[in-house]
């Protein structure tokens, strides 16, 4: 071993490099799971979906079921607060979005109950805006088309995936 | 480096012989042993039979038998009987379960979704004592892992019941199985020809009923077994590779000392 | 501790250095002067750090699915095994590395009795290597509690019920361990506080362990004292890094062999059987490290003698170094104390296998001889055989094995013991 070694300095080189670069990328396998464990688990993301029962829900009332552990705001909208959503002209909002690209019908709202400034949830029927929400927390104004009006958060109240499964249920997610 | 090994293989070889010992009262027989396709090293579970085994349970076994720790998303997953999404959620929308309260208060039953959990035959463990003379059905998803022999284990007992030996005295509602621990059981035989009607067309001898319930019994029990055996066969060909590296970079650098002596 | 004074060379590392000597301490790891002659055996304590932070890391990762309670806990290992990503590959890592843990314990241990590692001036290394080793049965035991099959209920209770053998206080004492009149959901949930408690205790020790080795240095095959540094010593990095880290692979195959292809085969089959306070398993067997305790514990008929015996089979360990008066450190030297080695080795196998068999008959009888053997070898054997033995010529340096012969290169390379005895004549 110690004539190779004059004659090829560089192999030693290559092997102990090749080890190093070799067990770098074992130990990085290896990591992975210890990572990926905490991310959500099979049986969070099977839990994906949720259907709500919208029969009982009056025009002008709203309500807030849980869904992926988050609140979700469903809101029965007046003829009236739809108009004042549709009516509002795009260039005051902070964050433009038509309200009938945020309702898929549009006597009904369905909205993330998570105010997009620092994740409080915002009451309902309540700050500037008729039939709109206000956050407690840091003070901000959403519509009754749930976009930001007044207050430090940068976006609308986010909208999930759902779909009408009937005339009488929603499915979130 | 040989010594090493030896040396290593003999401990573990003293450590498992001094484990895994089994013991039981009564007549000991040798299991009927199977050939499982899920036993070797790269074993894999036979796609039809857990299918097949799925079919056997949901017609004979779980009237009396819970599977509590298995979801009905599970039979679509990869590794396991891999029905497509429609068969599972179609499977699962047969069975009732109770959810609630709902806005009145009152708790309502509603078909089952690929969340949800086995449906279970009985409220409860006494129930279920109740309902079998005082015997209590064990939960099956971990069974195969629960008892000594294993999968053939299951197998044997399934197709073991005989006629007791002469002047042994059973109870009412008490069986002769050669191979259960005691050779005492209080579960009916339950299989016989043509008992369930396969759609493949498989004829449901009990032995095949037998071996297609235990295969799926063996993946309730052990749902990553397929994933585990490919990281495992992954794993060790590259701890194999990174440990000839090492061996050699070692050789390089001990040499730096051999040359100065 | 290392004979030169390290100053770090950039200005930053030496201001830093003064306020805390992390880098002369780093220093001092990697220059630390390492017999050269070290064999395979001497690689255990690299793979017992690994097996130790390895168990840590999982642990942890564990406790964050895992749920010690007694209605929820079997089912959130199942949570664990079914749903959680990679669940099943951190459990069965977890469960299978302390069996792992164990097989290298043993073999550390049985290398420091072989060569006399535990021999002035290692007597502290080897007490605290002793403790560590009773921290990690009880950190074995409580972990095994965890899961809540039939086993760490039943373990739980035959364990805790060996304190019940104290006269007078000793029912009290059971049900203040339990927090009730029988195992149940305060046993587990102090038993999972604890289970996540001693591994830091442990590694604490292993500290204080490692401290302790490194003022005297580490003892070698040949068992003599050894200057530092010398042509007898290589530093321990890459020299003896590069050797462990070849050893800890080969471990590691042995270990992923476990984990993917028989990763229950160490376990016990009830212990995925709920606990379940009416039935008690036919046989209660504890985990295989932990038989030859059991062993004794059984073989003698007294309750109180039998727990007294098990502790002091312990306890002779921890004395050791005042029991075996021989001066030769390493049993290459000691023909009569190397065949006594085995036989100790023998007697804990069979005690070991004897701890796994029904305590009747046959059986019963080989684990008392196999006992008492345990107890005369430590107490009755090495005190004498230290005075009477006639020990073989100890060389003076590894290079120079024979008294006044030349350098022998091969020794070096210390292939293995054999090697040694012959050239040694």
């Amino acid at each position: 071993m110690s004539d190779s070694e004059k004659k090829k300095p560089n192999r030693r080189d290559f092997i102990l490099t090749a080890t190093t670069a070799a067990g770098a990328v074992g130990v990085g396998a290896a990591v992975w799971p210890l990572i990926d464990q905490m991310n959500p688990d099979a049986s969070v993301k099977a839990l994906a979906s949720t259907e709500v029962d919208i029969s009982s829900v009056q025009p002008g009332q709203s309500i807030t079921v849980l869904w992926r552990g988050k609140p979700v705001f469903i809101k029965h909208r007046t003829p009236e607060e739809i108009e004042e959503a549709r009516k509002v002209d795009l260039k005051e909002l902070k964050h433009p979005e038509k309200d009938e690209d945020r309702a898929k019908k549009p006597e009904w709202l369905v909205t993330l109950g998570i105010c997009t400034h620092l994740g409080c949830v915002p009451l309902t029927n309540k700050g500037d805006y008729e039939g709109g929400w206000f956050c407690p927390c840091h003070g901000s104004h959403y519509d009754t088309s749930g976009r930001i009006r007044s207050g430090p958060a940068p976006t609308n109240l986010e909208i999930p995936e759902y779909t009408f499964v009937d005339i009488n249920t929603i499915k979130i997610g | 480096m040989k010594k090493l090994l030896k040396i290593y293989l003999t401990t573990i070889f003293l450590t498992l012989s001094t484990h895994n010992i089994t013991y039981s009262a009564g007549e000991n027989y040798p299991l009927l042993k199977q050939d499982w396709s899920f036993k070797s090293f790269f074993g894999t579970f036979d796609r039809a039979s857990l299918q097949r085994g799925y079919q056997v349970y949901t017609e004979v076994c779980a009237s009396c038998h819970s599977l509590k720790y298995v979801s009905y998303r599970n039979l679509a997953e990869k590794g396991g009987p891999e029905f497509s999404i429609e068969q599972a959620k179609a499977i699962a929308s047969n069975f009732e379960v109770t959810d609630g309260p709902n806005n009145d208060g009152e708790m309502f039953t509603r078909p089952a979704k690929l969340s949800d959990k086995f449906v279970m035959p009985y409220a409860n463990d006494q129930e279920a004592k109740l309902s079998n003379g005082g015997a209590y059905p064990p939960d099956m998803s971990v069974l195969v892992k629960a008892r000594a022999g294993g999968a053939d284990y299951i197998y044997s007992v399934i197709l073991g019941y005989e006629d007791p030996p002469e002047g042994m005295k059973l109870d009412d509602g008490v069986y002769y199985n050669k191979y259960m621990y005691g050779n005492k059981i209080k579960m009916p035989p339950q299989l016989y020809d043509d008992l369930v009607t396969y759609a493949d067309g498989t004829p449901a001898t009990p032995e095949q009923m037998a071996k297609d319930i235990t295969t799926f019994l063996a993946w309730t029990a052990e749902p990553k077994l397929e994933e585990r055996h490919k990281f495992g066969f992954r794993a060790i060909i590259y701890l194999v590779i990174l440990t000839i590296l090492v061996y050699f970079s070692m050789k390089r650098i001990w040499s730096r000392i051999e040359t100065k002596v | 501790m290392s004979s030169h004074e390290y100053t770090p060379s950039s200005k930053f590392g030496k201001w830093f250095n003064d306020r805390l000597p992390l880098l002369t301490l780093a220093n001092h790891l990697t220059d630390y002067p390492t017999p050269k002659n070290l064999n395979y055996w001497w690689t255990f304590g690299g793979i017992l750090t690994f097996c130790l932070i390895t168990q840590i890391i999982t642990g942890l990762v564990l406790a964050m699915h895992y749920i010690a309670h007694a209605d929820l806990a079997f089912g959130s290992v199942e949570h664990i095994m079914r749903d959680v990503n990679y669940g099943w590959l951190i459990r069965y890592v977890h469960a299978n590395g302390a069996s792992m843990f164990f097989l290298a314990v043993y073999i550390h241990i049985f290398r420091a009795l072989y060569y006399g590692s535990y021999k002035s001036p290692r007597e502290i290394i080897w007490i605290i290597g002793m403790l560590i080793y009773f921290l990690m049965m009880a950190t074995a035991f409580l972990g095994y509690v965890l899961p809540w099959g039939q086993m760490s209920f039943w373990g739980a209770t035959v364990i805790t019920n060996l304190f019940s053998a104290i006269p007078l206080v000793g029912e009290s004492i059971t049900h203040w361990l339990w927090g009730g009149y029988s195992v149940d959901n305060p046993t587990l949930t102090r038993f999972f506080s604890l289970h996540y408690l001693f591994p830091f205790l442990i590694l604490g020790l292993v500290i204080l362990h490692i401290w302790a080795l490194h003022v005297p240095g580490n003892n070698n095959p040949i068992g003599i004292d050894i200057k530092k540094p010398s042509n007898d010593t290589v530093p321990f990095h890459p020299y003896i890094v590069i050797k462990d880290i070849f050893a800890l692979l080969i471990f590691l195959i042995i270990f992923a062999f476990f984990v993917f292809f028989s990763p229950n085969i160490l376990g016990h089959s009830d212990n995925y059987i709920e606990a379940n306070p009416l039935v008690t398993p036919a046989h209660i067997v504890p985990e295989w490290y932990l038989l030859p305790f059991y062993a004794i514990l059984r073989s003698i008929p007294d309750k109180l003698l039998g727990v007294i015996a098990m502790f002091a089979a312990i306890f002779v360990l921890v004395i050791l170094p005042w029991l075996d008066t021989s001066k030769v450190r390493s049993a290459l030297f000691r023909p009569i104390y190397k065949q006594f080695y085995w036989f100790l080795v023998a007697d804990v196998l069979i005690l070991g296998y004897m701890g796994a068999m029904p305590a009747e008959g046959v059986y019963l009888l080989i684990a008392r001889v196999a006992t008492a053997y345990y107890f005369i070898h430590f107490l009755v054997i090495l005190p004498i055989l230290g005075r009477k033995e006639r020990t073989l010529n100890v060389p003076l340096s590894i290079t120079e094995p024979v008294l006044g012969g030349m350098p022998n290169p091969s020794m070096a390379k210390a292939k293995g013991d054999k090697v040694k005895i012959n050239s040694l004549g």
